[in-house]
């Protein structure tokens, strides 16, 4: 190993900064702790409140299987989730195409517009498409909310497809049409297999995101909920534990899936 | 070239038996070394020798796992780098580019509070020095690699600091450009009077440059001496073949003869097995040859030849098999067996290793 | 390299959905705040009262501002603890780094609904603190602001946008190129000046884009004060939100979001602006 790599593996002892360690361990703190109570009190017999909790039951787990609604609104979650990657991978695909190879007058406009509603908050998103919608006539529905988080999460999608299209060595497109490949053969066979990294951890992101919203799903929903607006319902109730035992469920899934997110973007870092 | 500017008598950073270690690699062994105040001492290496952890040490940048460094009296590993009176040229010159060359200049003055008015005229003689004056707003990322390198020097020299460390400035340069701020470089030292330790892979900058070389392999020193001696008298066979070219010869002496291959001559030498760095260029050809002090003579086929303006380097197969390189100057092209000889003295005998 | 025909055939379809979806809606919007309601109907009479309204009628005013010091506070305290944490994990982690970055990135992927239903169950008069502090008998009853006040909601935002604001100061701290803090060691630079001189004007650009991102979704959020807010935590969303609902009254809610909206472009660009000064690639 060369003599810097070692260098950088080793931490020297006067950098140890033992103050700031401590205050870092404090924001790990309160960053962590609701969650690790909300998966203690999915255990608890007596509910959510008090302290400390005693009787462990799995009843509010045997209870959440046994509730209907909440399946069903899973379902829906995941039909409009499935829609929205594929909805926002193909458009954010082309726009990241669009922004890296083409000008266009307008450019950084479009550029802008693309990227304005990872910023901006879900309301006027869902708000402004409510009004579309309403002006096109449509009526409430699981495709409204599909629609909206589609619209929502392609800034995602290109923003991660982008930075995918920035590491492909351009050369090899280059030569793939130098050996007499068409362009759109070369985009199927050198570009394409060269973002699949990016493609997948796009969509594993906006499929996460897609379970999750509830600003722009607020203003678009019909009759069939979907997940968070039905535990949302719930919430406006009252409490109850049946909600941290699927938030824990919730949770462990949305840990699986960064991971592999994770683990993704990074390979695709060492390449 | 005049060493009356060195003072040789208490040495200004005095490095005691320091060894460094990253994990389970140990790069510096039990290293001890003297630099002197107002000489231009260079650490030569390849990568891994060792030169830059030393560098990095003196710096302030790494703790050594064992020993001392000393330096005017005091101990100096003790203080952290923002105390110690040495300061660094980095590689790749470290310039902050946030700020423009005058605020990069004067940043070590104004880190230590001196008065408004000093900085700028001391920042006006320090740009000049490097011949940079007119560069004084620009901003780094604007400049070339030579004018960022002077304006590292001078971001560093304008603190008057005791010893200044360079940790491979010229490395970055393309060939004429390096020339070039070599004979700055040395130029500006003697003009400064500061001492210099320089560290470079690069045998022949280390020539140029250095009034001393120290040799570092593995993690230890295996000589260290001005250029001519170095070259002259080199310690073992690694520093023979490191710093200019040889040729190495092994053999054994017996009783003041010397035997290696098929060539017999005198030596000096303990008795037993030793090895031998014969320079290229103390080879001749015996027809070009006057008058030689203990020659020795052999024959030879000359298997190559490679022009280089000045002189021809030969690749010589010797009749009893040995192969050797010798330099001869420009003569035309040659071919076929011809008689070399040397002169016993030329022989150094040296040792395998320390 | 890339012909007319696939640069025309790959910009359409986004250009087009972008218009449709996004611009024609803005539209839309804007359209609707220039129109007024009357009798429980909205009437397409172009006029400016909605706008007048907002201006005179202080109610709107008070809270736009509670939502401002709202949003500042969320984002101050973001700061406050995402930014050292970054630094610590930048500089001081060695090889753990990987690993707490991992950690810090985790909390991002759990829903905004789960943890904003953790902080209801535990600041409320029943809820975990309340009962932690009794039992350890720090108090005898239960307080009561921890709920149902803005207290709660700048609360819960600083919990959701603590990791978003540590990311991109993270990533510009990495970008710091470690020499540039050893060259202001060597030159004399203490760590703390080292700190103030070099590396936090460097990393203005991830401090900046982490500020501008919690600043504007916690002016805009609507959930939290539903959450945890209660009437004396509402924000300027819940009103925009309330008259889209039971309030109805469209054009007035579509003239704040107007507002919004522009005030949100208008820090974009002042952010882009900051952004292009304080980068020094």
């Amino acid at each position: 190993m060369s003599d810097s790599a070692t260098r950088l593996l080793t931490r020297p002892k006067n950098n140890r900064a033992p103050l700031l360690a401590l205050y870092s361990a404090l924001v790990f703190a309160f960053v962590y702790l609701p969650i690790v109570v909300l998966v203690l009190y999915s255990f608890n017999r007596d509910g959510v409140g008090g302290f400390p909790p005693h009787h462990f039951t799995f009843n509010w787990y045997r209870q959440l299987f046994a509730d209907s609604s909440i399946w069903d609104s899973m379902l829906n979650s995941l039909i409009v989730a499935a829609g929205a990657v594929g909805l926002s991978l193909t458009l954010g695909l082309l726009a990241a195409l669009a922004l890296d190879r083409a000008d266009f007058p307008g450019k950084g406009i479009f550029r802008r517009l693309v990227l304005l509603p990872l910023i901006l908050p879900g309301i006027i998103t869902g708000l402004s498409l409510l009004m579309f919608v309403v002006f096109a006539g449509l009526q409430l529905s699981l495709v409204t909310v599909f629609l909206g988080h589609g619209t929502a999460l392609i800034s995602v999608a290109t923003t991660e497809i982008f930075a995918g299209l920035q590491k492909i060595d351009r050369r090899q497109e280059e030569a793939s049409l130098d050996l007499g490949a068409t362009p759109w053969h070369t985009f199927w066979r050198v570009t394409l297999p060269n973002l699949k990294l990016s493609l997948v951890a796009a969509g594993l992101l906006i499929f996460t995101l897609s379970m999750d919203e509830i600003a722009v799903t607020f203003f678009l929903i019909g009759r069939d909920n979907t997940l968070p607006l039905e535990i949302w319902g719930r919430l406006r109730r009252g409490i109850t534990p049946e909600i941290n035992a699927i938030s824990t469920l919730i949770l462990l899934v949305s840990i699986l899936l960064i991971t592999i997110w994770y683990r993704l973007r990074t390979r695709s870092e060492a390449h | 070239m005049s060493s009356s500017s060195i003072s040789t008598a208490t040495p200004l950073l005095a490095v005691n038996s320091v060894s460094k270690r990253f994990g389970d690699k140990e790069v510096l062994r039990s290293l001890s070394l003297d630099i002197f105040s107002g000489e231009f001492l260079t650490l030569l290496g390849e990568s891994g020798s060792g030169k830059t952890t030393l560098l990095r040490l003196i710096a302030g940048f790494e703790q050594p796992t064992a020993g001392e460094i000393w330096m005017s009296g005091l101990r100096l590993d003790s203080l952290p780098p923002y105390r110690r009176r040495v300061n660094t040229v980095f590689q790749h010159y470290a310039l902050f580019p946030h700020l423009n060359v005058s605020e990069n200049v004067s940043y070590g003055l104004r880190a230590n509070g001196a008065p408004k008015n000093e900085i700028f005229s001391r920042v006006a003689d320090a740009l000049k020095m490097v011949r940079m004056e007119e560069f004084a707003l620009a901003k780094p990322m604007r400049l070339s690699g030579g004018q960022q390198q002077r304006v590292a020097l001078a971001r560093a020299l304008i603190n008057r600091p005791e010893l200044l460390l360079l940790d491979e400035p010229l490395s970055a340069l393309d060939a004429n450009l390096r020339k070039e701020m070599q004979t700055e470089l040395k130029s500006l030292q003697r003009e400064v009077g500061i001492t210099f330790l320089f560290v470079t892979h690069d045998q022949e900058e280390a020539m140029a440059l250095s009034d001393r070389i120290a040799l570092l392999r593995d993690g230890a020193l295996e000589q260290v001496a001005t250029p001519r001696e170095i070259y002259a008298h080199p310690a073992t066979a690694y520093c023979a073949q490191f710093i200019g070219q040889t040729n190495l010869l092994r053999g054994s002496i017996s009783s003041g003869i010397a035997e290696s291959g098929s060539l017999t001559f005198s030596c000096t030498g303990p008795s037993g097995p030793a090895v031998f760095s014969l320079r290229p260029e103390s080879i001749l050809l015996a027809a070009n040859a006057s008058a030689i002090v203990d020659p020795v003579r052999f024959r030879g086929t000359i298997r190559q030849q490679i022009y280089s303006g000045a002189s021809e380097l030969l690749d010589v197969q010797s009749s009893s098999g040995l192969h050797l390189r010798v330099r001869v100057p420009a003569c035309g092209a040659l071919s076929g067996e011809h008689e070399f000889v040397f002169s016993a003295s030329d022989a150094i005998c040296v040792k395998e290793s320390l | 390299m890339y012909s007319k025909t696939y640069k025309f055939l790959v910009s359409l379809p986004p250009i087009l959905w972008v218009a449709l979806f996004l611009l024609v809606p803005y539209g839309l919007m804007l359209v609707h705040s220039l129109w007024a309601v009357q009798n429980g109907v909205i009437v397409h009479r172009w006029n400016l009262q909605n706008y007048l309204e907002l201006l005179k009628n202080s109610v709107y005013l008070e809270v736009l501002f509670r939502t401002m010091r709202i949003a500042a506070g969320v984002t101050l305290l973001s700061l406050l603890l995402g930014y050292p944490l970054a630094y610590y994990l930048s500089f001081h982690a060695g090889p753990r780094k990987e690993l707490l970055y991992q950690l810090v990135i985790v909390p991002l992927w759990v829903s905004y609904l789960v943890r904003g239903y953790a902080w209801k169950t535990i600041l409320g008069s029943d809820g975990v603190l309340n009962g932690f502090l009794q039992y350890l008998h720090i108090t005898h009853a239960p307080v009561g602001f921890l709920l149902y006040s803005p207290f709660a909601v700048v609360l819960m935002l600083t919990h959701i946008y603590t990791p978003f604001v540590f990311l991109p100061i993270y990533a510009s701290l990495e970008h710091i190129p470690r020499p540039l803090v050893e060259a202001s060691h060597d030159l004399g630079g203490t760590p703390r000046a080292t700190f103030f001189r070099v590396i936090l004007p460097l990393s203005m650009p991830g401090l900046l884009a982490g500020a501008t991102f919690a600043f504007v979704l916690s002016l805009g959020d609507f959930l939290a004060p539903l959450l945890v807010g209660g009437p004396s935590g509402t924000m300027i969303a819940n009103i925009v939100q309330s008259l889209f609902g039971a309030a109805y009254d469209w054009p007035l809610g579509a003239a704040i979001s107007v507002c919004i909206l522009c005030l949100t472009i208008g820090l974009l660009f002042l952010a882009e602006i900051l952004e292009k000064r304080w980068s020094f690639e």
